[in-house]
Order: structure tokens, then sequence, then C-alpha cells
């Protein structure tokens, strides 16, 4: 989790990804983070986040991202 | 059969009294029959017949492929299911990578053929005039003959709408349909057939099929929608059309300040035309019970071209990014890229090579997909370009903002939307003249032939708009302006309703005589067709 938050963190380091809840509904996260964001964690956790993964739940905080990489290390 | 032709209102009148009188568990088979026959009806002329049976075709392998590949997805879990003590965790890998890739093939032979038949239909003049412009480079007097395709009507957006489907179902975010007459229902939904929005079939389903009985407030709030998007294309969009052709058909004549006015005439008749039809289209659903997406969310007080972009055709614009920019961008090749552009090329460039790459690639699609034609793809490069731009500029911004702390205050933000609309009525200047050098042309003769005094002197007068014609207009983009305004907190019609019911039927007779009145019919006025109609 610290790597992801790390990862997050380098991306805006103004949002507090602890808390936040609201990442996707509230804008702050756009299409052209979540590109670079999925390109960072397919190096650092080696997973595939494909295209069909890319929906708001598991966007929308830190800990459902989380719970996505999780998932997928799991399959 | 137009919207605004009197045969489609009463198509309407017909439709909605048969859809409420019959027992209603048949409502979306009459809703089909409405939306087949409404569509055959735009293929009623000798020669043109041949058109209807494209949608079909797309009905009929999109259904087949979907149920396909949701029979070979539920092999595959009943496989795994039973054999899950048996199997080790690599042969259930590969296992399902097998299943994945026959699903795959069958999506794929969907979409080749699917977006094939649109590209043949709607690309082939284009590549051909390009061919021959080539030929005659070196020279030749050879020319290929141009190919007199029958374009069907909606062909763009029945078929991302279908092929939105069919890959939702490929990822296994639904089931598909099992009966092919709903699921042709969803694909023929007719308000929507012809210029969106671009529906998703989770967000219809629910509502699309179940009987719907016959609810006052409903009804009448679809009639206001209706009269609504009437009102915005008959009185506004009709009648700025005339200003906006007179200028943009003579570029000779009308040069320098003609063509700032005429951009900001053409950015009020596209919203109001766009809008407009997005409106009744809403708006007829609701009559019928049926729950439409919103494809525009006020895009002129967009404060960047992202934002705008957010909030303009919205459904378009939704699923280019969920069909394209995301699945090119994240695919393999690109996360490849990604890894050796950083490694290479530095962590900042290395970060957005990739991502660059895809937005390009999304924007030349977006913009040649409503026309054919260099106009277009250079459209769709500019906003693309000022999008990597406002994106570069980024951390410029944050200093600008935190130095002079002038982000969140007013007067800022009226400077960003003026910006935003600005640039946008800019780039729609390549929609307008349709052709590149003249647009680049004609842009700079605002800035070179400085003619303003004379075009308000007696210029406004001679683009075939009378006095009343801009009190109406004026007035129009008044309460269009105070409109949108109001809707930024909250549901315009639900604050309205909310009140008195009385309100609402007051606002319908008000909007009914206003269409009747001061529309643009007559003598000087073309019932023309929705803009976005031909796409």
């Amino acid at each position: 989790m610290d790597e992801l938050l790390e990862i997050l963190q380098n991306l805006h380091p103004d949002v507090d990804f602890e808390e936040c809840d609201t990442l996707i509904d509230d804008g702050i996260l756009d299409s052209f983070d979540i590109v670079s964001l999925i390109a960072e964690i397919s190096d650092t956790f080696d997973v595939v986040i494909g295209a069909e993964n890319i929906i708001p739940e598991n966007f929308n905080s830190a800990q459902a991202l989380y719970d996505l990489i999780e998932r997928l290390e799991e399959e | 059969m137009l919207f605004t032709s009197y045969t489609f209102i009463a198509f309407l009148i017909i439709l909605f009294l048969v859809y409420y009188l019959l027992p209603h568990k048949w409502q979306w088979v009459i809703t089909l029959c409405a939306g087949l026959f409404f569509y055959a009806y735009a293929f009623k002329d000798p020669g043109k017949q041949f058109g209807f049976f494209f949608i079909i075709i797309t009905i009929i392998t999109t259904y087949l492929s979907a149920r396909l590949i949701d029979r070979n997805l539920k092999i595959q879990q009943e496989y795994v299911k039973t054999n899950k003590e048996t199997l080790d965790r690599d042969v259930k890998k590969a296992y399902k990578e097998k299943m994945r890739k026959k699903r795959l093939l069958i999506l794929t032979g969907c979409l080749v053929l699917n977006f094939g038949i649109l590209a043949v239909l709607k690309y082939t003049n284009f590549a051909i005039s390009n061919v021959n412009g080539v030929i005659k480079l070196f020279g030749s007097e050879a020319a290929v003959g141009s190919v007199d395709f029958v374009l069907p009507l909606g062909i763009s957006f029945y078929t991302f709408q279908s092929m939105g489907y069919l890959i939702d179902v490929y990822r296994g975010k639904y089931e598909s349909v099992r009966n092919p007459f709903k699921f042709a229902l969803f694909v023929s939904f007719f308000p929507q057939l012809i210029q969106g929005p671009i529906s998703r079939y989770d967000d219809m389903a629910d509502s699309l099929f179940v009987p719907h009985s016959f609810d006052f407030t409903r009804v009448s709030r679809g009639i206001e929608r209706i009269l609504w998007g009437y009102f915005k294309k008959v009185v506004i969009a009709d009648r700025m059309l005339v200003g906006v052709k007179e200028i943009i058909g003579a570029p000779d004549t009308y040069f320098g300040f003609y063509v700032f006015l005429g951009a900001i005439f053409y950015a009020l008749e596209l919203y109001a035309d766009f809008t407009g039809g997005i409106d009744i289209t809403i708006g007829i659903a609701e009559v019928l019970g049926i729950k439409v997406r919103e494809n525009f969310e006020r895009p002129y007080f967009s404060k960047s071209i992202k934002e705008y972009w957010r909030r303009w055709h919205i459904s378009l614009g939704a699923w280019f990014t969920e069909y394209l920019f995301y699945p090119v961008s994240v695919s393999k090749p690109s996360l490849k890229l990604s890894k050796w552009s950083r490694a290479h090329l530095g962590e900042k460039v290395g970060k957005r090579l990739p991502v660059y790459i895809a937005t390009i690639s999304v924007w030349l699609i977006t913009g040649i997909w409503p026309g054919a034609a260099w106009n277009f793809a250079v459209w769709g490069l500019g906003n693309c370009f000022f999008i990597m731009l406002s994106e570069e500029l980024e951390p410029l911004y944050d200093k600008f903002h935190k130095r002079f702390n002038v982000l969140g205050t007013t007067p800022w933000k009226i400077f960003q939307i003026l910006r935003t609309f600005a640039i946008m009525c800019s780039l729609r200047m390549l929609d307008c003249y349709r052709n590149v050098p003249v647009t680049f042309k004609m842009f700079g003769t605002m800035f070179t032939r400085f003619n303003a005094p004379e075009v308000f002197r007696e210029g406004l007068w001679n683009i075939g708009l009378s006095i009343p014609d801009y009190i109406v207009l004026l007035c129009g983009t008044a309460v269009l302006f105070t409109v949108s305004m109001i809707g930024r907190h909250g549901d315009v019609r639900k604050r309205v309703f909310a009140k008195n019911p009385v309100v609402t039927v007051s606002v319908c007779s008000i909007l009914l005589i206003l269409i009747l009145v001061f529309g643009a019919y007559g003598i000087g006025y073309d019932a023309s067709q929705f803009i976005y109609n031909q796409f």
C-alpha cells in the first residue's frame, strides 16, 4: 500500500490519498493520470490492469485501487 | 422523417396514444415497431431502400456475437467450477486463455465487420478523392470515379452503441440479451437513433423493456422538454442558420469582423441545434418512461478544453475514452513503450509519450468521425493540440495561480470561460468553411482587415437577418443563458415543477406559443435537418 501511495503522491502531491474516496467522482484523477498510474503500477506490482478494470469504483480511492491490484495478483 | 416535420409530430402523437392505450406489456414491442417504421421511412425513396438493411445486419451480427461470447464464458465458468479441485493453477490459466482467445476472435470479427461497413460507406469517397489528388500531383488526368453509396441514417450512432454493448459483454460487464427483438429495440430506439446520445445497454435496459403506466408528472415533464428542444431548434438555431450560411457562403464578401460574428453565430446555432435535438430525444423517451443519459452539461461554461469535452456530447466522449483511449493506452505495446521511453527518454517525456500517442489517435478518429474530410481531421488534431498544450503548461499555470492568487476568483473564472469559448469558436471555423486553407485565411482576416464599424453600420442587415430576427435571437440567447445559469444549481424542470404543476402547464403553453409565433418557418427559411443527423 505504501508503494501505491507513493506513486499516487508523485502524481498529485497536494491530494490526501489516504482519506480521499472521490478521486474520479471529483475529477481529481483524469484519463491522463489514470494511464500514467496504470503504467507505473504495472512496473511496480507486475500486474496488468486492463481497460475493463477502469471503472470509477476501482479508482475512486487508494484503497479501492489497492484491492484491485490484490485481486489481479491473485488471478 | 425530420424531427421538425409535421409527419414526425403526427407520428409522435399516434405513438403516445397507442403506447398508453394498448396493454402496457406490449409497450416495448410498440416502441420497436415505431422505431423500425421511423427508420424504414427514411429509405422510402426509390433506389434507397437498400440502406435500411445495414441496421438489420448490425443487429443480427451483434446479437449473435454477444450470445456466442456469453455462451463461451458460461462454458468456461462451468468447467472451472466443476473441475475446481482437480485443475492446477497453470492448466486453469491456459484453459482460460484459450477460451478468452475464442471470445476475442468473435469480438474482433464483429467489430471488423461493423466498423468495416461504416468505413466503406463513409470514407470510400474520401479515400478516392485523396487518391485522385495524388494522381493529379503526378500530372495525370486520370481519375477514379466516386461511388454513390446510400449512407444509412445515424449509422455512426447505432454502430457505436452496438459495438459498445458487444465490448461490454466481452468484458463480462453484463450478460447478453436473450431476446433478439429486445436487442433490436435497444439498437433502433428511434429518438436517439439519428443523433445520439450513444447509450449504454445497462443504463437503458431497466426502463426500456418494462411496462410504464401513464404518469402525468413524468409525461408533462417530457412534453416540456420536447417543447424546449423545439424552441431551441426552430426559434434560435434555424434563424441563426440564415446569417451563418450567408457569412460562410461568401468568404470574399464577408471577411474581418464578419468572420468573428460568423464564429459566434455558429457557436450559438450549433449549441441550440444539437442540444435542442437531444432535448427532443430525451423528452420523447421521458414521455415513454425510458431513461436516456444526458449528453450536455452547460459546455459553454467550461474553463478548459478538457472540461469542455467532458460536457459536450458526453456520450461520444465517454465512448471514445472507454472503448478506444483506455484500451489503446493501457495495451501491452503501449505499456512496453512507456517502460522503454521512461528508461531512454527520461521520466517526464517517457510518462507522456504513450498517453500522447493514444490521445492523438483518438482525436484524429474523433475528428473524422463526423465527416470524411481533411478539415475535420485538422479540427480533431487542433483540439488535441490545445489539450496537450494545456497539459504541458500546467506547471506554469500553477505558478501563475500561486503568484497572483487568482484561482477560483470570479474574474479569473470568466476569463477561463471566455478563453475556452474563443478557442472552441476558432477551431469550429474548420467545420464552417469545410476547407483548411480557406479557414486559416478567413481566421487571419479577423486580425488584418478591420471592418467592424462598417459591419455595425450596415453589414449586420445584409446577412439575411432583420431587426425582429436580431431581437428574437437576443431574447432567445438570453433565455438560454438564464436557464443555463439556473441549471448550475440543479435540474431546472424539477425546480419549476416542484413548485406547482400549473407552472409546468404554463411553461409548456408559453413555449408552444413562442415556437408557433417565432419559429423560423416560411419563405426564406428551410425546415433544416439537425446538424448531427448527417453523422
